[in-house]
């Protein structure tokens, strides 16, 4: 087990690492960082002296090194284009993100397991062929234009929701919450869905066709012949034995909520990483980009990590399966 | 189970009759569904070629342009024109010709998208199994942690790099191959790890073992023997692939870092258009987007039953 974990941390370890000397590259080698912040009229001493003191003319690794010990400070440098201090932006846009990410996160869940489990046990109710059928259009819709139909519809036809921003906020401290206030609970409503709706449809997907599966087993008949009641074995036993896929499908599906609230938030106009990165992108401000990755990737190793080590809690023959070969190895 | 005689009494050999009698046509002519999107694909396509001989506007072209034309809305709204079917956008383009050279574009980066990512995948994926030891650990390695990084964020990023290491006037012009490179960048990991398993069930049959007693050069081997035996699966992939570029096309167009205004792609269309939707002047936006829609799910649906029917396990 300790094993297993340990190996587990140091790849998540090279995948950092490697992100991060992607990174330094971009950082360092594209674009000439000395062009860009000094001004036009600056002399050869001038730019001399500024590589001087941004270190540029140190030995790579070194440079590599340094690079890493900032970005372990939070340090990134100043965005090329608002002249301020990235860590200090990217801060200020965390909370509307990671609020978006995780409402979508708990509708996809909410909604998309219950589906699926609806969907499983009644495979010929109406409904059922309703949910499927809506489900496909979730799939193939790109994120972006769910978003621009449900614009087109709420905000524009009906006008009951609003189709940009974030509505009034509160601030707690460093963290900035719009679920506190009415607007700001009605304008997370559409961005919410946009984001949550391909996500929730993979999960109901997967629930379904991993219930239709494990129904079809000799233990699940086994203890309908001992007569436990339907719930229980729906419940008890086949819910369960669903798990490690659907685990590991929400698992990388949180990643991707991160990687598409970009699309989300261009669409809403929502004030968050993802609208800053795109910006960044748009007017080649590295500095944004290379903070917004290492993040990114950041998110993404802590949720494989966790997914991971959710196999221990959720499967016991997982468990017993590493002790044993985790000894030989 | 008389074709048989029937084919030795007609004589038919042909190879349109090999096609007909196949059981993969014969499961496309059971699926309704699969015959219209193939149709709609192929209409898609045909028209996308054809695009400058089936309209008479050349919405490219500022000089034919007139602003008096613009915001003219579809022939069945009032005050629509048939000369516009489907109404004009704010540069008085009509917004039929657009979507035709539009979807020309989409298909046009798709298409060379998903061969870059081929080839590469392909590439890395057969030598890797071939080769074997630490240069096959150290490729597989690298897919792996590709993939737990969604494509699209790969995209924007090399897409990121690519816009800031090219000067800004040749960003325009090489916006189209920026975006290939991209897409096809994020896309490699699939293709190599579906031919490297092939491989390596494959480098182990006796027609392997007897190419190399008769010492053919190892990369004849890979090309000329392993490669046609692993091609299959990836074809498949490669169908369900087109739509999978074709909407990551269309999303970063639509982000604004994709093709340029000046030659809009669809998602180019739809980012151009939303600015007007809440204007009223829905059909800018709303008919591109119904195109995609259609593009995608056509393309989508012929990719699943594609590989549905040559996947003997899923059978």
């Amino acid at each position: 087990m300790v094993f297993y974990v340990l190996k587990r941390f140091f790849q998540s370890l090279a995948v950092m690492v490697f992100v991060a000397m992607i990174c330094f590259v971009l950082f360092n080698y594209v674009g000439d960082p000395v062009d860009i912040m000094s001004g036009q009229e600056s002399t050869q001493e001038m730019r001399e002296a500024l590589r001087e003191r941004l270190g540029l003319n140190d030995p790579a690794p070194v440079q590599f090194v340094r690079f890493i010990g900032n970005a372990l400070q939070g340090n990134f440098g100043i965005s090329y284009r608002l002249k301020r201090p990235v860590e200090v932006l990217i801060a200020e846009r965390l909370p509307a993100t990671l609020e978006l990410v995780l409402v979508s996160a708990v509708l996809a869940l909410g909604i998309g397991i219950p589906a699926g489990l609806y969907t499983g046990l009644n495979r010929n109710s109406w409904l059922s062929r309703l949910i499927l059928s809506v489900s496909l259009a979730g799939v193939s819709l790109p994120t972006f234009v769910i978003g621009i139909l449900l614009i087109y519809l709420f905000s524009v036809s009906l006008n009951v929701l609003p189709s940009y921003g974030r509505g009034e906020v509160i601030s707690l401290g460093w963290w900035s919450s719009g679920l506190l206030t009415a607007t700001g609970r009605k304008a997370i409503i559409l961005p919410a869905i946009t984001l949550c709706l391909y996500q929730m449809t993979l999960i109901l997907r997967i629930v379904r066709a991993e219930m239709l599966e494990v129904l079809r087993t000799d233990f699940i008949k086994f203890a309908r012949a001992r007569g436990l009641p339907n719930r229980v074995v729906y419940f008890g036993h086949a819910l369960k034995n669903t798990l490690v896929p659907v685990i590991t499908v929400t698992g990388l599906q949180l990643g991707s909520l991160i990687a598409f609230s970009i699309v989300t938030e261009t669409v809403f106009q929502w004030p968050g990483m993802g609208f800053l990165f795109i910006q960044a992108v748009r007017f080649a401000d590295i500095p944004i980009m290379v903070a917004y990755l290492v993040l990114a990737a950041l998110f993404f190793v802590i949720i494989n990590l966790v997914v991971d080590l959710l196999y221990f809690a959720v499967d016991p023959r997982i468990r017993i399966g590493t002790s044993q070969t985790g000894g030989r190895r | 189970m008389n074709t048989y005689p029937n084919l030795i009494k007609k004589g038919r050999h042909g190879v349109l009759k090999r096609i007909l009698d196949h059981d993969i046509f014969y499961s496309f002519t059971r699926s309704p569904v699969v015959v219209i999107a193939a149709l709609i694909t192929f209409l898609f396509f045909f028209t996308a070629a054809a695009a400058p001989w089936l309209t008479p506007h050349d919405p490219f072209n500022p000089a034919t342009l007139d602003l008096m034309n613009a915001f003219k809305p579809p022939v069945w709204v009032k005050g629509g024109e048939w000369r516009f079917p489907l109404g004009t956008d704010n540069q008085g383009r009509d917004i039929l010709a657009t979507i035709l050279f539009g979807c020309r574009i989409s298909l046009v980066v798709g298409f060379l998208s998903v061969i870059l990512a081929m080839g590469i995948g392909v590439t890395l994926g057969t030598f890797s199994g071939y080769v074997g030891g630490w240069m096959e650990a150290l490729i597989m390695r690298a897919a792996d942690i590709q993939l737990t990084i969604p494509a699209i964020l790969i995209a924007l990023t090399v897409d990121g790099i690519a816009r800031t290491a090219l000067p800004r006037e040749m960003l325009d012009h090489a916006a189209i191959y920026v975006l290939v490179v991209s897409i096809g960048i994020a896309h490699w990991p699939q293709y190599a790890r579906v031919t490297r398993s092939g491989t390596l069930v494959e480098k182990n049959k006796e027609y392997i073992s007897a190419a190399r007693i008769i010492r053919v050069p190892p990369v004849l081997i890979v090309v000329r023997h392993i490669l046609p035996n692993v091609m299959g699966p990836t074809l498949v992939i490669a169908t369900i692939g087109i739509a999978l570029a074709i909407i990551i096309e269309a999303t970063l167009s639509f982000l604004g870092v994709g093709v340029p205004p000046t030659t809009p792609s669809l998602g180019t269309l739809i980012r151009i258009g939303n600015d007007f939707l809440f204007s009223g002047e829905w059909w800018i936006t709303l008919f591109p987007v119904a195109a995609l829609v259609l593009l995608v799910l056509a393309v989508n649906l012929v990719g699943d039953w594609l590989r549905d029917t040559f996947n003997p396990k899923l059978r």
